[in-house]
């Protein structure tokens, strides 16, 4: 390797224009010349006006070849757009990828400056800091990991059985992992599905079915992932299935239990709380896998120790009280997270009255209403259970487009809504009105299914609904609900009295979203959302390799878009196993045992365990302490430790950072010739 | 004495090194750009893998290169991309300031931000706060006191 100060290393320095993007705002041509006059070790230094295309990178490689460039410095966008691009450049040049720096002259100097002066010397001193870091860089071997061809889906709703469905179809073995009892998440609880009102079971339920008994999928439901080690193509996963009390090898799904049981209890999940359960169930008839949970805080037997009910019916005796939760490790190559969302809680709400006024329902309780298998059998009464509404209004945007509550559109909910008014006129005949601010129907067939909406009468108020109340004012509003509602196309205030108010409630992440992104090592937006890694063209990737996301847990959509995520993630995974394997990058701490004194201080530093400490009575510090490649995820937090020094952060070392200081502190590099030359002569 | 009076009435620029971590604050600087958000010029980012990378000897070395003020820039607390190492970065910056105070430098000049890659806006505001309470506090005098 070349020494950094030697007169053997040789720079290219490559300034790009980005079409405009750089060259309207910066003098790349002054700042490739003042590069190449200026800075050390610089053999040539040209600008272009897109470096990234196929003759910018030709420039590069005929310059390596051609000058024996040993080092190069593209000044252009953010390294995480075009690194791999240049990387590619070198390598096909015949120099090793890692002897290149990237400078960002993009996203932090042209589009955050206007004055064209200041730009070109902020480019000048970023330049500077490349060339001068470059210099340090050392030729390093990418690491190469093999790719465990297994494959962790979480969370069994629709985006997650289509991931699952897509990878095990391709012949990859699935853990499937799902909190509930069954297979289904919230498609399960739906009636129709928009905008072509298809029976929403009737399309999941074969899904369900066929993931249930796929030959490549492991069913993993009732179960929750409880740790997560290792990096792609090696996770190391522990499941927790808990204890269903009863044995699934013998159990035949007859339902007798579910039957026998002499326990009721309020369904708050499944049923959003309109109907009943017994404590031993299953969410509903189809569920997947067809065994019944017994829910042990509402069981009579545990928590009074007596009745069996269950145990005493069962036909084959498959009830086991004194089931254990297993826990289980897999071994998994790629994840799929698929997690979904929480519906809006209505009741933050007060001025809509949910929770205290009966007929306020939310969206979801509406779906069960309205869902033929739900606790009315599809009759949309009200919360007496008897009376047929005869004038109902809907809301929009209950928990959404609210700086109060959440700032972002929900997505489904128009369309919700939309789906909510056809199917209380077809089963009730009632007046329908519609308060929403916009009406948002963008994809496919959605529009004409609004404006079909339209043409069945019903009645469409513009303005965000302030208030539902029970309090009379006018007369003909006694037993009513009063909606109060500014009508913004008609600029005046109305009071809608009504028999049924329908809350269209908004989505937000799951309340354990944070928690679960911190498990698998990914983050959520400022909204709690799981944050894919490029908006527009990585939707399903996350910033931590390996782990992928799919469906609601990225931000609120519908089924449509929620199955298109599912099958992009299994795709993206699938591309990965059909690799074999892939190269990681060669950022990993390494000790250097000659200084190493044993303090021990970077042992606790290390959250993936690569640290350990090999006891060795012959040295000062009773021993060493090792770092195992591995495991190493490169964050370099122990090299910063170390007060040795003994620990080398590869291709983040002190040398090159420190060299980066001084480069882009060459305020006047003038002066610093001066200062050099200088030091040369005394 | 004119030309002295006229160094004074010029505003003084402060110089800000910012060590940034490549999974939240980088990629907020990358956002602030795809935003065309106009912050103050006076910061020069460096790129780590982990704010946990950051090593207080950089601080000094930024400001014997003659650095007005350092920025330290990570993912939230909780929201490291390697899982917890920001907490040290926490108890090194704060370990970092207490010595700093001993040397006699001010307070301001050295700033721990939180940005997550999707707060572009929030790192371009901090960014030109720093950068306006750096100008305040002027250039940074270190050893001034003796004469050097």
């Amino acid at each position: 390797m070349i020494p950094a100060n030697s007169d053997d290393v040789r720079i290219g320095v490559y300034v790009c224009q980005c079409g405009s993007n750089i060259g309207s705002v910066v003098d790349c041509e002054g700042v490739a010349a003042w590069a190449g006059e200026n800075l050390p070790h610089v053999a040539v230094a040209r600008e272009n006006k897109f470096m990234c295309s196929s003759l910018g990178q030709e420039m590069i490689e005929k310059d390596i070849r051609e000058l024996g460039l040993n080092r190069v410095v593209v000044a252009a966008c953010s390294p995480h757009l075009h690194e791999a691009t240049f990387r590619g450049a070198c390598q096909r040049a015949g120099l090793n990828p890692f002897l290149f720096d990237m400078v960002s002259i993009r996203e932090q100097v042209s589009w955050v400056n206007t004055d064209k002066g200041i730009a070109t010397e902020k480019a000048k001193a970023l330049i500077s800091g490349g060339v001068r870091r470059v210099a340090h860089n050392e030729p390093l071997d990418p690491i190469t990991v093999k790719i465990d061809p297994n494959v962790l889906v979480v969370g069994g709703g629709i985006a997650g059985i289509q991931a699952a469905l897509e990878i095990a179809d391709a012949g990859y073995h699935v853990y499937l992992v799902e909190r509930e009892p069954s297979l289904g998440g919230h498609m399960a609880q739906f009636d129709k599905t928009f905008p072509t009102l298809d029976c929403s079971a009737c399309i999941l339920t074969p899904k369900m079915f066929t993931a249930g008994n796929h030959k490549n999928i492991t069913l993993l439901t009732y179960s929750e992932v409880e740790k997560v080690d290792g990096y792609i193509g090696n996770f190391t996963v522990r499941i927790r299935q808990k204890a269903r009390k009863l044995n699934t090898a013998t159990c035949t799904g007859c339902g007798l239990c579910e039957e026998k049981c002499p326990k009721k209890v309020i369904d708050d999940v499944f049923e959003a709380g309109l109907g009943y359960r017994k404590a031993i169930y299953r969410p509903f008839p189809q569920a997947v896998p067809k065994y019944p949970v017994i829910d042990t805080e509402n069981c009579t037997y545990f928590q009074r120790g007596t009745c069996k009910v269950c145990q005493k019916f069962c036909p084959t005796g498959a009830i086991d009280f004194g089931q254990e939760d297993e826990v289980l490790t897999v071994n998994v190559g790629n994840i799929i997270l698929a997690t979904g969302f929480d519906l809006f809680d209505c009741r933050r709400i007060p001025q809509y009255g949910y929770g205290r006024l009966a007929n306020v329902f939310t969206s979801l309780e509406f779906e069960r209403l309205s869902n033929a298998a739900g606790p009315t059998g599809g009759k949309v009464v009200l919360r007496d259970g008897v009376s047929v509404p005869q004038t109902v209004c809907i809301v929009h945007c209950a928990g959404s487009r609210d700086r109060n509550y959440n700032k972002y559109c929900s997505a489904i909910c128009c369309m919700q809504s939309l789906k909510f008014a056809h199917l209380v006129k077809e089963r009730t005949g009632a007046r329908v009105y519609n308060c929403y601010i916009d009406i948002r129907t963008p994809a496919k067939a959605y529009d004409e299914f609004y404006q079909h909406i339209i043409e069945e009468g019903i009645i469409f108020v513009r303005g965000k609904v302030a208030e539902v109340t029970d309090a009379v004012r006018l007369a003909g509003e006694e037993g009513k609900l009063i909606v109060q509602v500014e009508d913004t196309l008609v600029g005046k205030q109305r009071r809608i009295p009504v028999d049924m108010v329908i809350l269209s409630a908004g989505l937000e992440p799951r309340y354990d979203a944070k928690e679960v992104g911190k498990l698998f090592g990914i983050s959520c937006s400022m909204d709690g959302w799981f944050i894919e890694r490029h908006p527009k063209l990585d939707p399903v990737a996350t910033m931590t390799d390996g782990i992928f996301i799919a469906g609601s847990c990225q931000g609120p959509k519908d089924i449509p878009a929620a199955v298109a995520q599912g099958a992009a993630a299994a795709a993206r995974v699938q591309g990965l196993i059909s690799r074999r394997e892939i190269t990681l990058e060669p950022v990993r701490a390494q000790v250097d045992e000659a200084k190493c004194s044993g303090c021990r201080i970077c042992n606790t530093m290390c959250p993936f365990n690569a640290i350990s400490f090999r006891a060795d009575p012959t040295r000062p510090g009773g021993g060493v302490t090792e770092i195992n490649p591995a495991l190493c995820q490169g964050c370099g937090t122990c090299v910063a430790a170390c007060p040795a020094g003994a620990i080398r952060g590869t291709h983040f070392t002190d040398e090159q950072i420190m060299a980066q200081i001084e480069g882009v502190l060459l305020r006047n590099p003038a002066r610093e010739h001066a200062v050099e030359k200088e030091a040369v002569y005394a | 004495m004119l030309d002295k009076v006229a160094e004074q009435v010029k505003p003084f620029d402060p110089v800000i090194v910012g060590f940034t971590c490549n999974w939240c604050s980088y990629r907020a600087a990358d956002s602030a750009g795809m935003a065309r958000i106009k912050y103050a010029p006076n910061v020069r980012l460096i790129r780590l893998m982990c704010s946990g990378r950051w090593d207080p000897q950089f601080v000094l070395k930024a400001f014997a290169e003659g650095a007005d003020g350092v920025l330290i820039s990570g993912c939230h607390p909780g929201d490291c991309h390697y899982l917890e190492q920001n907490y040290k970065t926490i108890r090194r910056y704060e370990l970092l300031k207490q010595t700093l105070a001993s040397l006699g430098i001010e307070d301001g000049r050295v700033k721990l931000v939180w940005a997550s890659a999707a707060e572009g806006a929030i790192l371009a505001e901090e960014i030109d706060h720093m950068v306006a309470e750096v100008r305040a506090l002027g250039p940074l005098n270190w050893g001034g006191n003796h004469g050097a």
